[in-house]
């Protein structure tokens, strides 16, 4: 039985589809990669997992049960890190512990958030807040938080894209010795193939929204410990890159060949009401009564 | 890196300096001493400005000299006792402040929760926000009536210090129920989905979420209301003969003495302004974090 299953899942918001007839299905300790475009409805899928969203037709389930709601049973870690920016780190990884355990000791909950929060290696940092961390270092806590939970599955909503290349590198390499150590089921969302490959045993991509759909999943045979550099020049991976990036763009050239849309800008640039009007200058606001009309085309498969 | 968003003022574009060296020198000296010189400008030309009215157009005004003279005793002894409408000027100061630290007091034990079931509730929004609206703009003089009317039945209370509670809270809550609900409302939804997600209880959600993420609006809110509690005390001590800065104004002008009525409205105005500060240096350190 799978551990997380998708059934013909569906999801609007208002008139637009998002997410149309998805199904998933996702084993215990496996580590799938689902790969999409942005605006493609991945973080919609991806709170339906969580339980923040409810499908609006199918069914989302867990270990053969209904999923009605977040759980500790499948971590989630942010996009944009969401740490609360008036604790500190171990505050932070705190609060799901001690959510989670309220029949441990004082001692006993400290111990399991120190253990989480250096197995991140953030020990150093462990009294700061959010604002005084770096993004890399902020969405480590944000992953210690999630499996301080010790979840059975861990949600990865595309958490490396606002990051550096270098600290993404390090990070995948975290996430990667995370999967070999504790044989963590993930489901990592992200728009970069690369990082995908690097990672999963199995790569999903989803269509170009509205109406998103799973294509069909690209298992990825290679051994781990994956080595990025030797990767590159292996001639499987470059094949199985190519597979996941022509999948991407089928599906792709088969939506709406173009989309327009208004862009109504804001009719007021901010002012600087520090400074006092001057005779001279014009320092009033600048109107900027323009529509612009854009048109984007999809990408072609070529 | 501060996450949440807060409206914050862009720091001024400086303003190239002159290209002449005179000119450059001259633009150096001034922007070195303008920010003692400016200030000190503008009050000497008030100060002339009344030197000039009492002599021409408003001869019942006292000029600045005589303001000066009359003035000194409450300034010299500020904590005198000479009777209960003739005391130092810090002493009728103290007075009014207690006053208005209970009104405000109570304006923020009702204004903050009443402010929270606003944010949280739309079902209370839609109920509430319409009377709230209609109440606001009332003005103290108009409320006190009613304070006294509403008391005027308890036995042997104080009914002008119920009175004058009533107004000053009722006046002054408003800033603090309407940021504390746009404080709840603004709550980034990231925030609360962390909360589902780590399952908080209800009580946690509001200690270690809610509370925190709507302290900077909260503090602008008691900002605010303090800034109107203090516009207040003057109307009601005014109105109820209580001794204090406002009610020690309205005495001196009943007895036809004006020359303490500008030492009163510059005491209000300077205590008005060091709560204003203390209230922004407290806000601060809530926005930093």
């Amino acid at each position: 039985m799978p551990l997380l299953e998708l059934k013909q899942v569906s999801k609007r918001f208002g008139d637009a589809s998002v997410l149309n007839e998805v199904n998933l299905s996702v084993e215990e300790g496996e580590f799938v990669a689902i790969i999409g475009y942005s605006g493609s409805g991945k973080t919609t899928l991806v709170s339906i997992l969580a339980g923040l969203l409810a499908p609006d037709s199918g069914t989302a389930l867990f270990d053969g049960r209904a999923i009605e709601g977040p759980g500790p049973e499948r971590g989630l870690v942010f996009q944009n890190y969401s740490l609360l920016p008036w604790l500190t780190v171990v505050e932070n990884v705190a609060l799901a512990v001690d959510q989670l355990h309220p029949d441990w000791s004082d001692s006993q909950r400290s111990a399991h958030t120190d253990r989480y929060v250096s197995m991140v290696n953030l020990a150093a940092a462990r009294d700061k807040r959010p604002a005084e961390l770096s993004g890399g270092m902020r969405q480590r806590v944000s992953v210690a938080r999630a499996l301080a939970m010790s979840p059975r599955v861990l949600l990865l909503d595309e958490p490396l894209s606002a990051l550096d290349a270098l600290t993404r590198a390090t990070l995948q390499d975290e996430i990667a010795r995370l999967r070999r150590e504790q044989n963590q089921t993930i489901v990592l969302i992200t728009n970069d193939p690369d990082e995908a490959l690097l990672l999963a045993d199995r790569v999903i991509p989803l269509t170009r929204g509205p109406g998103a759909t799973l294509g069909p999943g690209v298992p990825i045979p290679l051994p781990h410990p994956r080595d990025r550099r030797s990767l590159t020049h292996d001639p499987m991976f470059q094949r199985l890159r190519r597979e996941v990036i022509a999948s991407l763009l089928s599906v792709a050239a088969r939506t709406t060949t173009s989309l327009s849309k208004d862009l109504i800008l804001p009719n007021l640039e901010p002012e600087d009401l520090e400074r006092p009007r001057s005779w001279s200058t014009r320092s009033g606001p600048v109107r900027l009564q323009e529509r612009r009309t854009v048109t984007v085309p999809a990408p072609t498969d070529d | 890196m501060n996450s949440t968003s807060l409206p914050v003022t862009a720091s001024p574009i400086s303003t190239a300096p002159a290209s002449h060296p005179i000119r450059a020198g001259i633009y150096r000296w001034f922007s070195r001493l303008d920010w003692f010189l400016l200030p000190f400008a503008g009050g000497a030309a008030v100060l002339a400005l009344w030197y000039l009215s009492s002599a021409t157009w408003a001869k019942d005004l006292p000029n600045p000299t005589q303001t000066w003279i009359a003035s000194k005793p409450y300034i010299v002894e500020p904590f005198a006792k000479r009777g209960e409408l003739d005391q130092g000027i810090l002493r009728f100061t103290w007075l009014s402040l207690i006053l208005v630290a209970k009104g405000y007091a109570i304006a923020l034990v009702i204004g903050t929760p009443l402010g929270f079931l606003l944010g949280i509730s739309p079902l209370f929004t839609r109920a509430l926000d319409p009377i709230i609206q209609v109440l606001r703009p009332v003005s103290p003089l108009a409320w006190l009536p009613l304070g006294m009317i509403l008391f005027g039945g308890w036995k042997g209370a104080n009914v002008s210090e119920l009175a004058a509670l009533f107004t000053i809270s009722l006046c002054a809550m408003w800033p603090t129920v309407l940021n504390t609900a746009v404080g709840v409302r603004a709550i980034p939804q990231d925030y609360m989905n962390v909360a589902r997600v780590l399952k908080l209880s209800r009580w946690k959600t509001l200690t270690k979420v809610m509370i925190p993420a709507t302290l900077p609006y909260m503090f602008t809110g008691f900002r605010l209301s303090l800034g109107i509690a203090w516009l207040v005390i003057v109307a009601a001590e005014m109105l109820t003969g209580r001794p204090g800065i406002g009610g020690f104004l309205w005495q001196q002008y009943n007895a036809l003495i004006y020359e303490q009525i500008i030492l009163c409205i510059l005491t209000i105005g300077l205590v008005g302004f060091i709560l204003d500060r203390l209230m922004s240096v407290v806000e601060r350190r809530f926005r930093s974090v």
